[in-house]
């Protein structure tokens, strides 16, 4: 078990390499001279030059990827471009509301999916059964763009029952002042894909010989569902989860966005509207590097919930 | 029942002539009522997007077909110059409405499906070519050819796909080919998982061994005679990755990394939605989300159909 973590953590170490060099030759070759954007109206060929000195863009390709790798070991990325704030700075205080918001809505459409697909799949073949899929094919047809809009506009703006936007200091008032509408939408998004990839799950193991056994001895439904299938099914459930991280990421950012909050999804579009390289490469790393252990914990997990699977 | 019925059909015409795995797909397609009305709708949109782009003028057209200020330009106008006559009557209504600057929602609608087909189409396209290239390569070759484009895949995989997205837009021009170009660099990855798993299954089938004896190259082993095997999969991956574009182009173009200003698209139009909707312009979002719902819809049931169609073995 330990040597498995030691041999995947040791395997990371050339993918992150790999992310490294690729972020470099996006914002270094591709990306163009970033000097010219900082100088903005001030543009004189002296001030390019003392920009581009700070910034250490005058040093060669190689020296540069070399500072940018010690930046990476030892997680110092410099300064803001545009705000001079340092990077780790920026990153401490906003990682904390992106957290909260990911977390709680992984939570809760975690529960509400499961519910669903439970009975969903008890249900197999009904009319319910396929009411929900139907329902449930259409909504993952419209955009999560259009469930934010339409939602912000018509709970926030025209009913008041929630803020429109915004984010307090307190940690009980953003969970139960700011969060509740990002949630709610955030639910409405995720929860027709998850109940129907959960109720896959729920669907291939009620068909086991293991049921059919459980009902023979005369177990209660409810006992047959809540302990023999849930267990098994949730097996995939668990590793579906863990490795949901970049979906929720893409979500999140937009919640942030309208929302208000500021968290690391608000940051990396700022960072992206104002060209400030540092910014995004950190918080890019610093997320390449949650999803890899995200990853190795799904892995252990799945473990740890069916025996039956060995590590390679 | 159905697959009762297929069966029996299978049998029969195996009797009497073997059947090639496509035709057999799509007599199995033909019965599946949901998957041929998917199957026309996309076909729909996708004629939709190829007129559109046929007729395409300038955008300003746009501004003249209607004028909801018409009524009241004309009273003004008729209060400086009592008794002029009009000349051309301009639209007072338009079938579904106008957007916060007066331009037709339909036609505006019309093109933004062109456009937003348009890159989900061939985005996901040159995905396939990519993860199909590279997957055949890794798959055939292995060895340290595969190590390389592995490590390749987990470069590409352990970014999560918004960032890719957003660090690949940044450093590019707006416009569709970059968009295309952004999409393909960013999801050929499960194209490539799923090609190398099955190039690496083939390449030592019976078949193969074949062709080798008969003295056919690498490429022509690939190309020629494992590719036309497993290209079923790819059929049901090109649609899986269509859907998926569509709404990332959504996105994309809300956040301002989309689609030319000079362009419309789905999220462009859907970027000028907050702001109407205070004015209580609701019209705008309504119309661009019943379409990208419906050719969404369809895709995905499409997909649906395709798989069961093309692998009867899956329930």
């Amino acid at each position: 078990m330990f040597s498995y973590i030691i041999r995947r953590v040791w395997q990371m170490i050339p993918t992150l390499f790999g992310v490294m060099l690729l972020l470099f030759i996006l914002y270094n070759w591709v990306g163009g001279d970033p000097s010219y954007i900082l100088a903005g109206k001030s543009l004189s060929n002296e001030a390019l030059v003392s920009i581009r000195a700070q910034l250490g863009l005058d040093k060669s390709q190689v020296e540069q990827f070399l500072i940018f790798t010690k930046q990476v070991m030892t997680m110092d990325f410099g300064t803001s471009w545009s705000t001079q704030q340092p990077v780790s700075s920026i990153i401490n205080n906003r990682i904390g509301p992106s957290i909260m918001l990911i977390l709680s809505w992984q939570i809760i459409s975690l529960c509400f999916s499961l519910l669903f697909a439970a009975t969903v799949a008890y249900f197999n073949g009904s009319m319910y059964d396929r009411a929900v899929t139907i329902l449930s094919t259409i909504a993952m047809s419209i955009s999560i763009l259009v469930y934010i809009i339409a939602g912000q506009y018509f709970l926030a703006y025209k009913m008041q029952w929630f803020p429109v936007f915004g984010w307090g200091d307190g940690f009980w008032e953003n969970l139960f002042i700011y969060l509740p509408l990002p949630l709610v939408i955030g639910l409405a998004v995720s929860i027709a894909p998850d109940t129907r990839f959960y109720r896959t799950c729920f669907v291939e193991e009620m068909n086991h010989d293991y049921v059919r056994t459980a009902r023979a001895k005369g177990l209660s439904e409810q006992k047959i569902m809540l302990k023999h299938v849930m267990r098994n099914a949730l097996i995939p459930i668990v590793t579906s989860v863990m490795s949901s991280l970049p979906y929720m990421i893409t979500g999140s950012v937009l919640m942030e966005r309208f929302f208000g909050i500021p968290g690391l999804g608000n940051e990396i579009l700022k960072a992206v509207d104002s060209s400030d390289f540092p910014v995004i490469k950190a918080i890019t790393i610093y997320l390449v590097i949650a999803v890899m252990v995200f990853n190795l914990l799904a892995d252990l997990i799945y473990k740890y919930i069916d025996p039956r699977v060995q590590l390679k | 029942m159905t697959s009762q019925t297929d069966n029996s059909n299978l049998t029969d015409e195996s009797s009497t002539q073997s059947r090639s795995l496509r035709s057999l797909a799509w007599k199995r397609l033909k019965k599946d009522r949901v998957g041929m009305t998917s199957l026309v709708i996309v076909i729909f949109f996708i004629l939709l997007s190829i007129v559109a782009w046929a007729s395409d003028e300038q955008d300003d057209e746009l501004f003249d077909d209607a004028d909801p200020l018409a009524a009241l330009l004309a009273e003004a106008e008729d209060n400086a110059e009592q008794y002029e006559i009009e000349e051309e009557p301009k639209l007072e209504t338009l079938l579904l409405g106008s957007d916060g600057r007066g331009r037709d929602i339909l036609q505006k609608t019309l093109k933004g499906t062109s456009v937003s087909v348009t890159v989900a189409l061939f985005g996901s396209f040159c995905a396939i070519l990519i993860g199909t290239l590279l997957g055949a390569i890794s798959g055939y070759f292995g060895k340290w050819v595969d190590d390389i484009l592995m490590w390749f895949y987990s470069i590409f995989t352990s970014i999560p796909d918004m960032l890719l997205l957003l660090s690949f837009a940044v450093v590019f021009q707006r416009g569709i080919g970059t968009l295309i170009l952004i999409f393909a660099l960013t999801s050929w990855t499960s194209v490539y998982r799923l090609m190398r798993a099955e190039f690496m299954k083939h390449k030592s089938r019976e078949y193969v061994q074949a062709a080798d004896a008969i003295g056919a190259g690498g490429s022509r082993k690939m190309f020629l005679h494992i590719l036309p095997n497993v290209s079923h999969i790819l059929l049901v991956q090109f649609s899986i990755l269509t859907v998926g574009l569509i709404k990332s182009e959504v996105v994309l173009s809300f956040l301002g990394f989309g689609v030319d200003i000079k362009q419309t698209s789905w999220g462009a139009m859907l970027a000028e939605v907050p702001s109407e909707l205070l004015q209580g312009y609701w019209w705008q979002m309504v119309t661009v989300t019943v379409f990208m719902s419906i050719l969404v819809t369809a895709f995905s049931l499409l997909t649906d159909s395709l798989r069961d169609a093309l692998d009867p073995k899956v329930k």
